[in-house]
Formats: C-alpha cells, structure tokens, sequence
C-alpha cells in the first residue's frame, strides 16, 4: 500500500525536479558565477548600482503604494460583500472575479488604449473642450494597472477571513458594551488579519515582480526591477547579471512567504 | 413578591413574512430562573435576542426597569449575553476576554485585575489568565463566556443554549454551576433551551413556547404535572395523551371505561384531552382489578425502571413501573383520580399552537 503510494508520486516528483529544482539551481549556479564560470558575488553585489538601485526602490515604492491602495479599497469592499446575503453576494464576487478570467496582457493593453495621449479618456475630454491629462508613461499608471489586476487578489483573502467570524462573536462585542467603532477595531480587524496579510503577500509580490505592467502602461521610460532582470535575458543576453538579481528579488518574496505563513494559519489566501 | 425587572409587551416579530413572535407578553422577576423551552423554531431564540438587542420588534416594546430600551442597541444595555458555543474573541486570552467588558468601561488596572480573579475563581477556573480560548474545552470555554458577561455586574443574563454543545456528564455538573451562580450573584438569568429535563432542574419558573406562542407559564412542578395542553404534555416528559369525554366532574371515560379524577368545571359529555403520565400508570396482577384490562406488548430495561407497552382497548398505554410483568401477560391497568390531567381539546390547528390564553 505505501510503496504503491510512493510509486504513484514518483511522476510529480519527476515533474518537481525537472521544472522547480534544476531551474532553481541554474539560476543560482548563473548567479553566482561570471561568464567564464568562475565563483562571484558580483552580479548580487550589482544590485547596489545606482541604475539598479533606483530600479528595485522604484519598484518596492510602487508595489507598496499599490498594496495600501489595494488594501483601502478591498477591506470595505470584503466588509460589505460578508455582509451580504448569498444570493446576491455571489453575483457581487463573480463581478469583481471576472476580470481575473480574462487574459492579463489583453487587460493591461486595455488601459493603455484607455490612457494613451490618443486614448479613450483624452479623446472623451477633448469632446468637452477639457484640456487633456498625460496620464500614460507615468508611475501612476503603472500604480492603477497594478492596482486593477491585483485587486482581486486581495478582496477574496479579506472576504475569506471575515465570513469565518462567527457573528455572535460580534454580537458579543456589543453585548459588553463596544460601539460599532471599538467593536471594529478591537475584535472584527484583529480577527481579519490573517485575511489581511495574506492578500498583502499575493498584491505585493506580484507587484515587485511584474515587468509586463511597467512595460505597457510605462512605456520605456519607467524602468522597475523586473524589467531590468527582464533585459538582461532577453536584450543584453546577461544571463548571469540577470540571475544574480533575481536572487536578490527572491529574497523579498521568501520573507512575504514566511510572513504569510506565520499569520495565515487557516490558509485564507490559498482559497484563490 | 418580587419587583418586575424585565416586561416584553405585545411583541410581534416575523422574518420574510413567516411569524416568529406574535403578541407575546412575557415579564420577569427580579433573581427570577426563567427558561423558555420549546422545540427549535418556536421563537425561544428570537426572544432572547430581543431582549438582548439584536433583533428590533416589529411591533411592542421592551421594558427594562420601567424605561423602555425597545430601539437601545445592544452596548447600551444592562444585561449581557452567553452565547450558544461560547463566542470568545479567539485573538485574545482569558484574562483579556474577561477585561473586555470592563476595559470599555474604562475601569481603573486594579478593579479589572481584581474582577478577573474573582471571576475565575467563581467559574472554578483560577489561573487560566494566560491560556487561549481554542486551547480550552468545550466546558471551560463555556464557564469563561459566562465570567466574562458575569464580571460586568449586569441586572439580566441572557443564555442561549449555553450547555448545548456539551456532553451529557458535564452538562449535568453545568447545571448545578448554574444554580449556584445564580444564588450567589443574585442575577436575573433568562436561558433558552429546547431540553426540557434542563428546563425541569434550574428554573424558577418555565415558560414553555410552540410555533412564536406562549404555551403555558409556571413553575417546572406545575408545568410537569398539570401540563394545560396536549403540546406541553408531549413536549415535557413523556405521556399517555388520550382523547376522552368528560362525562360529569369528577368523572371522565377513557376508551370505553369510566375513570374517576379531580377535575371539575368540563361541563357534561364534553371531548376533552386526558394526559397520564407512565410513571403514573398502575398495573395490576390481576386483570379484574384494573379498570380496564390489557396485554403487555413491550419490555425494556431502563436501569431506574422497566419501560413497558400495554396494549388495552385500542391504545399503546406507555408504562414506567419497578415492577416487571412479562410480555404477553394480562394486566388490569389503573390510575389514581389526582393522576388524570384533563386538558380541553383544541378545536383547530391553529387553536393548538396558540393554546392558552394567558
């Protein structure tokens, strides 16, 4: 019985070594070594350039204000949807799940046509005789295509965690003589954050990483960390700059995991 | 007696147009046990969460110490509630579950430090300040929910279902906890519950509800041995319900044969309901003894007594007795006159459910 089990996960676990573990290892492996194959830390230690530098901070930047901006708009959101009976509630989630089942590129395209100079916006307010915005190209561009593709992403932890409360646990609070304020703040948030948490990970991480949202909303004047790794492999063929800086960006994305893990015990985020 | 604490008037509620409550009047005394006992879906809940805030009336009105506190939300109450699977704020420890209530309150470090300790020690759980709620068991949780309501001084607790997630042994220690609290705080407790033998063992007074109606009000003795219809007989205890005819007072006849009892004021030839409790039912060796005959269909060994079928003049009498006859046996069957409780039989379905007029 066990060693039928064992047999059975030999073709994942083949699957898990060819495509996770070796291209792990290369990464690594081309991280830290130059183009002659000697050891170096110099394509980590790159990372501290000013080019790249600049590149990762703008990046952190806007993935944060991404994610506090996500964050502000999701809670009430969650908070409304969790309220709501089932009926309507669903329809209300399938609305704002159904961008999701469309293809990311073709959604950020979407805005660029929405945003660009010739755009939808500008040619709407040209119509008005308003003057037009130079929205495109710029990191607030980038924030709101950030924002519109990973919002979901952060509305369904957050619901997750607030639909778990059970409402006598509220009532309770109000029983012992909390208002609506206190009762938010010292039981239904407390209770939210593992929600919370888990869809700051799955809007942050992404964010830092994304080199397609910056390259269309962006143009080429915007240059994030992801882009720059992106054109060390695709452009200048640097595979072993490239990789090194990916080491670096994994970093942050271990540390959302280990924050993730710690907070979300009951895997609130893990039901996307 | 004592003075009135809590007076729900003519309270109606209904939800998506189904009646829950309609024109219920209910008062309650002060360190009065009051339970309210029916089967799931007779408005019992409803009830109590009005009471505590939770619920708005359609129509009435909740009287609290003379003020009317119908639209009061639920923090602004004086009474505080134990909730069904206890509700303990999972992110917080005993000693925090405790201090809510009181930290709100803005009450000194000291008073709250000492409240916990008093509270804990009440519930028989010192030195659990620095456990976890989810670390607890069912019973202990429970004793918490209550120590955390009891520490706010409330005039009223509300309790609903508090024992009903616990196993049978602990359930029986609970109810014993409960009686004591009580006697010892001098609260008003007002607990909802569905488990008439519950209800019987701590209520000063049972009020017993079926489908949003008062069925009948009185002490746990009253409402056990002179049920006023046939569904608080059925619904407390088990018994022997038998349609009848009352022939005059102090006569009724069951099933053919005429039985004397103690009731009076029936009027003549009048159908009525009759409800024998088993333990009540006498069974005779010799057939002609009884004043009807039977046959014994049905044997169980219950541990305190034998349960047993009687099969006579067309009815399964259901018997409680030490005594043992095998099946098969002819009995005579007999019931002493203070044992027959005569009820007047509802005339609808509808007269069923709303049953007295208090």
């Amino acid at each position: 019985m066990n060693n039928k089990r064992k047999l059975l996960s030999i073709p994942y676990l083949l699957w898990a070594i060819v495509f996770i573990i070796i291209p792990l290892f290369m990464v690594v492996y081309y991280g830290i070594t130059d183009k002659t194959g000697a050891f170096t830390f110099a394509n980590i230690a790159a990372i501290a350039t000013a080019e790249h530098g600049k590149a990762l901070w703008l990046s952190v930047l806007l993935s944060f204000m991404s994610t506090v901006v996500c964050l502000l708009l999701a809670y009430p959101l969650a908070m409304i949807l969790s309220k709501m009976n089932i009926a309507s509630n669903s329809f209300l989630v399938l609305i704002f799940i159904l961008p999701m089942w469309m293809n990311f590129l073709l959604r950020t395209l979407a805005w660029l046509s929405l945003l660009e100079k010739t755009g939808v916006i500008n040619n709407i307010l040209k119509f008005f005789g308003l003057p037009t915005m130079n929205i495109i190209n710029t990191p607030g561009a980038i924030i709101l295509g950030m924002v519109y593709n990973f919002l979901p992403f952060m509305i369904m932890p957050i619901y997750n965690a607030l639909v778990k409360i059970d409402p006598n646990v509220i009532n309770a609070a109000r029983d012992l003589g909390a208002g609506p304020f206190k009762t938010f703040t010292k039981v239904i948030f407390p209770l939210s954050i593992p929600g919370v948490i888990s869809g700051i990970t799955m809007v942050f991480v992404p964010a830092l990483t994304t080199f397609v949202i910056s390259t269309i909303l962006g143009g080429n004047k915007i240059l994030l960390i992801g882009n720059v790794i992106e054109l060390e492999f695709t452009t200048t063929g640097n595979w072993h700059l490239g990789s090194g800086l990916s080491m670096v960006l994994m970093v942050f994305i271990v540390i959302s995991m280990i924050l993730t893990a710690i907070f979300d015990k009951d895997g609130e985020g893990s039901m996307l | 007696m004592k003075n009135v604490l809590v007076n729900l008037e003519h309270i109606s509620k209904s939800y998506d147009g189904q009646m829950v409550l309609d024109d219920l009047n209910l008062y309650i005394r002060e360190n009065e046990f009051l339970t309210l006992l029916g089967p799931s879906g007779c408005g019992k809940t409803t009830t109590l969460r009005i009471l505590g805030g939770f619920e708005t009336p359609d129509k009435g009105r909740v009287v609290f110490e003379g003020a009317d506190i119908t639209n009061l939300p639920p923090n602004k109450r004086q009474l505080n509630t134990v909730f069904q699977k206890y509700a303990l704020f999972t992110h917080m420890n005993i000693a925090e579950n405790i201090a809510f209530g009181l930290k709100i309150k803005n009450k000194s470090k000291a008073y709250i430090d000492d409240k916990i300790k008093y509270a804990l020690k009440l519930v028989n759980l010192d030195g659990f300040e620095k456990r976890m709620p989810n670390s607890l068991s069912g019973g202990q949780q429970q004793r918490i929910a209550i120590a955390r309501a009891i520490v706010n001084e409330p005039k009223l607790l509300l309790l609903d279902e508090p024992l009903g997630a616990l196993d049978l042994k602990l359930r029986q220690d609970m109810q014993y906890e409960l009686i004591r609290l009580k006697n010892e705080l001098g609260i008003t407790f007002i607990y909802v519950t569905h488990d008439q033998e519950e209800a019987l063992t701590m209520s000063d007074t049972i009020v017993v509800m079926n489908q949003g109606y008062i069925q009948q009000i009185g002490t746990p003795e009253r409402i056990y041995n002179e049920p006023e219809n046939a569904f608080v007989a059925d619904f407390i205890g088990e018994s022997n319900i038998i349609g009848a005819t009352m022939i005059e007072d102090r006569l009724v006849e069951i099933l053919g044969a005429r039985f004397a009892c103690v009731d009076e004021g029936f009027g003549r030839n009048k159908p009525v309901d009759v409800v024998i409790r088993p333990e009540d039912v006498e069974l005779t060796k010799n057939p002609a003894d009884g004043t009807i005959q039977g046959v014994v269909s049905h044997v169980i060994f219950k541990g305190v007594h034998y349960e047993m079928e009687v099969q006579a003049n067309g009815f399964e009498w259901l018997v409680h007795s030490t005594g043992m006859f095998p099946v098969g046996t002819n009995v005579g069957i007999k019931v002493d006159p203070f044992n027959i409780q005569i009820m007047n039989k509802p005339e609808s379905e509808d007269e069923e459910a709303v049953g007295v007029n208090e």
